[in-house]
């Protein structure tokens, strides 16, 4: 059984070098790419159902017991969001096949994109699943260097721009992870999560206080987190859409469930925790307004996605059970809704030509379908009931009241007004892109880069793959019982730490 | 806990704060030379987390146990050094090409940055309406 933790990482990296090897012959590269994947989400649901049902599966890997070897755990928290991330990256890939077809015609094959894509899938999966401080870093950077190469695919000189920005950034915070990392084997002598948790008791406070501000500062890069998320809004936008969908829906998220593991699991702390609610409350509010002053599509969407990471840091810095409860059902609905609207804006510029908002119009008279496939994820990303948000946001919302402190009255304020901030901006991209005068579209201002393609064509696979997405978040609502239910679970496990340590460290439960 | 003597601690000082200085230049080289040395400082720092000791080899029945340095920091800096290592090329890729397609090697200012700027030196001349309208035609680059 344990052997199913191991499939989500080896599988796509085996598949990366054969989808290499096939890089001539496009069909076998997306078959390969889709049936890996697809591979994967059986596996990732078979896992949660197991994790849920018999508590974390662990994998010593090498037969190496933690703490000395690494160990892959996959508990109710991390197989949920793997599943759920699995899911966005199987109907991705299916839109980005869509798109390549719809362009270049069947028979050309993208050599390097379908490896790649699948090696990124390989880290963003270890990320989830692993055990180990040191092999997390190891997934953020096989993660992480696999987005710099898809961010930089067809180098123009704004992409060469945005690139960098994007590399410097995520590099430095990796030099400081790599920091962390040895002061955290100095100060205790190890890096294995569950043994960390308990070692970490025993040292004195202030040196205890400076891991976990540094292990916030170092997964508050990651995650975009107020004030160190300058880099997204810059680089995200520069990307194709499909790319952009997926580090939007993914890389971000994968910093705040590192940020909420090692907080929580390694850390001792009250309830409350009122540095995180800080960061929360800036987080939202500068996201939002940020995304009001944008006039490019995907700049404001970008913002937006910034706003609602403060959502799931307002979860965190309560840090109950209600306030987890809160965050992982967010995370759940985040991943889907806004891999779902980057989509959609890729949909959108294929018929304006353009990102500005100032040049679209008229949108829901030439694609009705389009406006349709906007305006669900974009009502769910407000919070408007009945959809997939109006279930997270509710969920913290409350947990931010029973705070009782004035911090907690103030973020829950906070988060009230930046959900009304976010309806007001989708609803002024839905009236400068689907209402108003009809415009024509502006052609394809330029076929070497495939940021804006403008040609109006698109295919089954893209539209199919959007409504998919946007079928997974009307999904999420649908199924907002059990899910709101695992996710109490998994926090509750969260914050005891108990069944997590003694599957690691004891006898463990795989096998 | 582990601790460090005075020399390696002003190594490790003096390598963060040359790797943290050059990073914030405008040279696009530099800027990866900072990357380098501050990765030469991380590496460091997880060796010395070992013990500022030298050992002796980690090999059972060679060396008895109390004399063996920790072999758990040496194998992570190894394997920092090859991702280090790996992703400096990358950088150093990018930065060619970048200096291929600009014809220079500074880092540009931010895109908002530059709006904002030129917001500004409109609006010294010209009326306020004008230059919002230019602002937004701006936006789309």
């Amino acid at each position: 059984m344990s052997v199913l933790v191991a499939v989500p990482v080896l599988l796509p990296l085996g598949a990366a070098g054969l989808s290499m090897a096939f890089g001539r012959f496009a069909d076998i590269q997306r078959w390969l790419g889709l049936l890996v994947l697809g591979v994967i989400v059986v596996d990732a649901a078979v896992l949660l159902h197991v994790a849920d049902v018999h508590g974390p599966v662990v994998l010593h890997l090498g037969g190496w017991r933690a703490p000395v070897g690494i160990a892959l755990v996959a508990d109710r928290l991390a197989a949920l969001l793997l599943l759920v991330s699995v899911i966005v990256m199987f109907s991705v890939l299916l839109y980005s096949i869509g798109q390549r077809i719809t362009d270049y015609g069947r028979g050309t094959a993208s050599t390097t994109f379908h490896p790649i894509y699948l090696v990124l899938c390989a880290g963003v999966s270890l990320a989830y699943l692993t055990g180990d401080l040191f092999n997390l870093f190891v997934a953020f950077e096989i993660m992480l260097a696999s987005s710099y190469v898809l961010i930089t695919r067809r180098t123009t000189a704004n992409r060469v721009r945005a690139g960098m920005t994007y590399t410097i950034v995520s590099l430095s915070s990796s030099v400081l992870f790599l920091t962390l990392i040895g002061l955290v084997y100095a100060a205790t002598g190890t890096v294995n999560l569950a043994d960390l948790a308990e070692r970490t008791d025993r040292l004195p406070p202030g040196p205890a206080t400076a891991l976990a501000l540094l292990m916030v500062i170092v997964f508050g890069v990651k995650s975009a987190m107020v004030p160190l998320h300058f880099w997204l809004p810059d680089s995200y936008p520069n990307a194709p859409a499909p790319i952009t969908a997926i580090f939007a829906a993914l890389l971000t998220k994968v910093g705040i469930y590192a940020m909420i593991r090692t907080q929580i699991l390694v850390f001792e702390r009250e309830p409350s925790w009122p540095l995180m609610l800080v960061f929360a409350l800036a987080t939202m509010l500068v996201g939002a307004l940020g995304a009001l002053a944008q006039n490019d599509l995907n700049r404001l969407l970008s913002f937006l996605l910034v706003s609602h990471i403060g959502f799931m840091l307002f979860g965190l810095g309560v840090y109950d059970v209600a306030g987890l409860t809160g965050v992982i059902l967010y995370i759940v609905h985040h991943i889907t809704v806004q891999a779902t609207l980057f989509l959609v804006s890729g949909l959108v510029t294929r018929y304006t030509g353009t990102v500005a908002l100032s040049r679209m119009g008229g949108l829901a008279g030439i694609s009705p379908l389009v406006a349709v496939l906007f305006a669900v994820p974009a009502l769910s990303l407000a919070g408007v009931p009945p959809f997939s948000g109006f279930v997270a946001k509710l969920a913290l919302l409350r947990s931010g009241i029973e705070v009782g402190t004035s911090w907690g009255y103030a973020v829950t304020a906070g988060a009230v007004l930046t959900s009304l901030l976010t309806l007001y901006a989708v609803a002024r991209v839905w009236t400068r892109v689907f209402w108003g005068k009809r415009r024509e579209p502006e052609g394809d201002p330029d076929h070497t880069d495939e940021l804006v393609v403008g040609t109006g064509d698109t295919s089954r696979g893209m539209v199919y793959a959007t409504g998919v997405l946007v079928g997974a978040t009307v999904l999420v609502a649908v199924l907002a019982g059990p899910l709101s239910a695992v996710s109490e679970r998994a926090a509750i496990d969260l914050l005891s730490g108990q069944a997590y340590r003694s599957a690691v460290l004891g006898g463990g439960s795989g096998g | 806990m582990t601790t460090v003597n005075l020399t390696m601690a002003v190594v490790l000082g003096g390598l963060y704060a040359a790797g943290f200085y050059l990073l914030l230049q405008r040279s696009l080289m530099r800027v990866l030379l900072g990357i380098v040395v501050l990765g030469h400082g991380a590496n460091l720092l997880l060796q010395l987390a070992g013990g500022a000791r030298a050992g002796r080899p980690p090999m059972l029945g060679e060396s008895p146990l109390s004399e063996m340095s920790d072999p758990f920091p040496q194998a992570m800096a190894l394997t920092a050094i090859v991702i280090t290592f790996a992703l400096t090329t990358f950088l150093l890729a990018l930065a060619y090409r970048g200096w291929v397609l600009l014809g220079h090697d500074e880092v540009q200012d931010d895109v908002e940055d530059r709006r904002i700027r030129r917001l500004e030196s409109r609006l010294a001349e010209e009326s306020v309406e004008e230059a919002e309208r230019e602002l937004e035609s701006e936006a789309t680059r």
